[in-house]
């Protein structure tokens, strides 16, 4: 096998910016033809010369022929990642991690809950689901971001909102005079939205606190914790379950998740400090 | 590997150079008990004169003291601040170094030959540790090379326990204190009147291989006897004792106690105890580059629970208090770790409690906890 712990150089194809934190690398592999293949909820370790290691998921189609990943610039190494350019070469190792259950959605209805970055692991799902329309039910997206400006994916996000077989719904923690959409938590989205919670598989990804609150909400539109996937995080520095730094409880979030089925890890959630 | 059928065999104590020698001589560096800055600890050997003869330990709650012996034995101490996981999971590494070039940067493993180890002096809670970290680097579905190099060539000489420490427990975690398995050769110390000797027993067939190229003799039941009685007798000394029925679920469903509070206010948050313990095996990297930014390194270096940074992401350290960084490091090596790797994450080898510089005793931890709830 080779050494898990060695990167790979990576070229900046493309850098998009997605809002004033928040940007995109488009990425291409140096030493081999084809970018890396992963499932959809998976992660990589991108390397900043001489500068560290972030861990950040994979945010774009399983299709694609590049790499895509979307980043909020909070730390040492995303800042060093957002100053990069095209061209510019980074260390990549993985894909490490469970992915999203995309087998046993197939043939289901398929809510998405997400809040902030959290829609960026969730959008290989979305490309998956619209490539492959047919093979699933009623799809639902719920989407919560602070403010306008906030909002990641925006331009495709209207797309998605256009088709007559997606459910989007936005809404902002804070809006200005301009937003005509929903204001409130995304949970409150949940009551309303149009699936049937006996055959539903759901999949949330935003602050641990909402996570938990949107499984609550789920579990009362009838959804059991079998139905339900969340994508967790931690501290990260192998991502592969050799550095300790991302235990949770029993769990190593690297290689045990990050997508966790609900009901393996419901009775962690909300512990003070674990 | 085959378990060889030979007889224990008898090294006299004055022929003991020669199992130093004869590992020399296959190409070990041959690692054993030096006493270094007044404790025991493990450093290469070149000779019979550097193991600690005549010396013991002297150890308890935050107290670790060398003491002489009324005789001359080779091994006649407990464990001390080292362990095995120094030579096989090394405290710092080098993963590998990157250049930039024409294309942006390459990458290069590390490509230096592991150092072969032979470990004289293995106590059995030692062995239990290796094994432990064993499923840790090698068991699961990604492998530490470096430690698997390592591993793999190491030759390894258990030496049962001829006394126990004032801060073991191995019977309480059924490691000790007789070696059981993992080794090459397991040697049992005898002193008795003038005589002076090693009962040894191969592990391995290297380790038979070894015996034989020794000339040691077959060792007769009365030498067979003094040394079952010399491990009995260590079994019936441990300083420390600890009920171990249960205590996943015991410590899982007492996240929230206030012993934990308890124990925060005296503890340091100093690391020590994952230091000393042979199978802590938290590790972080260091990202360097050289003044002109064109070379940089990654190494690896031990971690621990115990310190802020450990569970740092955005916004701030998940494990702020001292509270929930104990709990986490006790939690996960009596309870977690059962469901992470099949087996307790500790060895009863007492270091935690002895180096602890306030003396924070974790048999006394789980018993206070235990105790509380036989209380209710």
């Amino acid at each position: 096998m080779a050494d898990p712990m060695l990167p790979e150089p990576y070229r900046i194809a493309r850098v998009r910016r997605e809002t004033h934190d928040t940007f995109t690398l488009e990425l291409l592999p140096i030493n081999s033809a084809r970018a890396m293949s992963f499932a959809p909820g998976q992660f990589n370790m991108l390397y900043v010369f001489g500068t560290g290691e972030s861990a950040i998921s994979i945010s774009g189609a399983t299709t694609d022929e590049r790499l895509v990943h979307t980043i909020r610039a909070v730390g040492t190494v995303t800042r060093a990642l957002q100053r990069l350019k095209r061209g510019d070469v980074i260390g990549v190792r993985g894909p490490f991690g469970t992915s999203w259950p995309m087998q046993e959605a197939i043939g289901r209805d398929v809510v998405i809950v997400t809040g902030g970055i959290g829609l960026a692991p969730l959008r290989p799902v979305i490309y998956q689901v619209l490539a492959q329309r047919a093979q699933y039910g009623k799809f639902v997206l719920l989407y919560g971001a602070r403010t306008p400006r906030d909002l990641l994916y925006a331009r495709e996000l209207e797309k998605w909102r256009g088709q007559f077989d997606c459910g989007v719904e936005i809404t902002l923690d804070t809006a200005d005079n301009d937003w005509r959409g929903n204001v409130g938590f995304v949970t409150a989205l949940i009551p309303s939205a149009q699936f049937n919670p006996t055959n539903t598989v759901a999949m949330i990804c935003g602050p641990e606190v909402m996570m938990r609150f949107t499984a609550q909400e789920l579990r009362k539109r009838g959804m059991r914790d079998e139905q339900i996937y969340l994508s967790l995080e931690r501290n990260m520095k192998c991502a592969v379950g050799f550095c300790g730094h991302c235990q949770y409880g029993p769990h190593f979030i690297c290689k045990d998740g990050p997508v966790f089925r609900y009901d393996r890890i419901a009775s962690l959630l909300g512990k003070q400090e674990l | 590997m085959s378990v060889p059928t030979d007889q224990p065999a008898i090294i006299e104590r004055q022929h003991f150079q020669r199992l130093i020698d004869a590992l020399i001589r296959k190409g070990y560096r041959v690692i054993g008990p030096v006493v270094r800055d007044g404790a025991i600890v493990y450093d290469e050997l070149a000779a019979l004169d550097d193991l600690p003869q005549g010396w013991t330990d002297e150890q308890d709650g935050g107290v670790y003291r060398l003491k002489r012996r009324a005789d001359d034995a080779l091994f006649g101490y407990a464990v001390g601040p080292h362990s095995w996981k120094k030579f096989l999971h090394p405290p710092h590494l080098r993963l590998w170094q990157a250049r930039r070039n024409a294309d942006g940067a390459e990458f290069t493993a590390e490509t230096e030959p592991p150092p072969r180890f032979a470990f004289i002096g293995v106590r059995s809670c030692e062995l239990h540790a290796i094994a432990i970290q064993d499923k840790v680097f090698l068991q699961g579905s990604y492998v530490d090379p470096t430690y698997q190099a390592r591993r793999e060539q190491a030759f390894i000489v258990a030496v049962n326990c001829g006394q126990a420490g004032g801060t073991c427990f191995c019977v309480s975690m059924n490691t000790g204190p007789q070696a059981t398995f993992g080794f090459d050769l397991a040697l049992t110390e005898v002193i008795e009147g003038d005589r002076h000797y090693f009962v040894a027993e191969a592990g391995t067939d290297r380790g038979a291989e070894l015996l034989r190229e020794l000339s040691a003799r077959q060792a007769g039941d009365e030498e067979r006897r003094q040394a079952a009685q010399t491990v009995a007798r260590t079994a019936q000394q441990m300083g420390r004792t600890m009920d171990t029925h249960d205590i996943k679920a015991l410590l899982y469903r007492n996240h929230e106690h206030p012993r934990w509070d308890d124990v925060a206010n005296r503890c340091l948050t100093c690391a020590n105890c994952t230091m000393v313990c042979p199978t802590c095996f938290c590790t972080t990297v260091e990202d360097t580059t050289n003044l002109t930014g064109e070379h940089a390194e990654r190494w690896r270096r031990w971690d621990s629970c115990f310190t802020l940074d450990f569970s740092y992401i955005h916004g701030g350290s998940v494990r702020v208090s001292t509270k929930a960084r104990y709990r986490q490091w006790m939690t996960h090596k009596l309870a977690s770790w059962i469901d992470q790797f099949g087996t307790s994450g500790c060895v009863g080898c007492g270091r935690c409690i002895t180096w602890c510089p306030v003396g924070i005793d974790i048999t006394e931890e789980v018993r206070a906890i235990r105790e509380s709830e036989a209380e209710q």
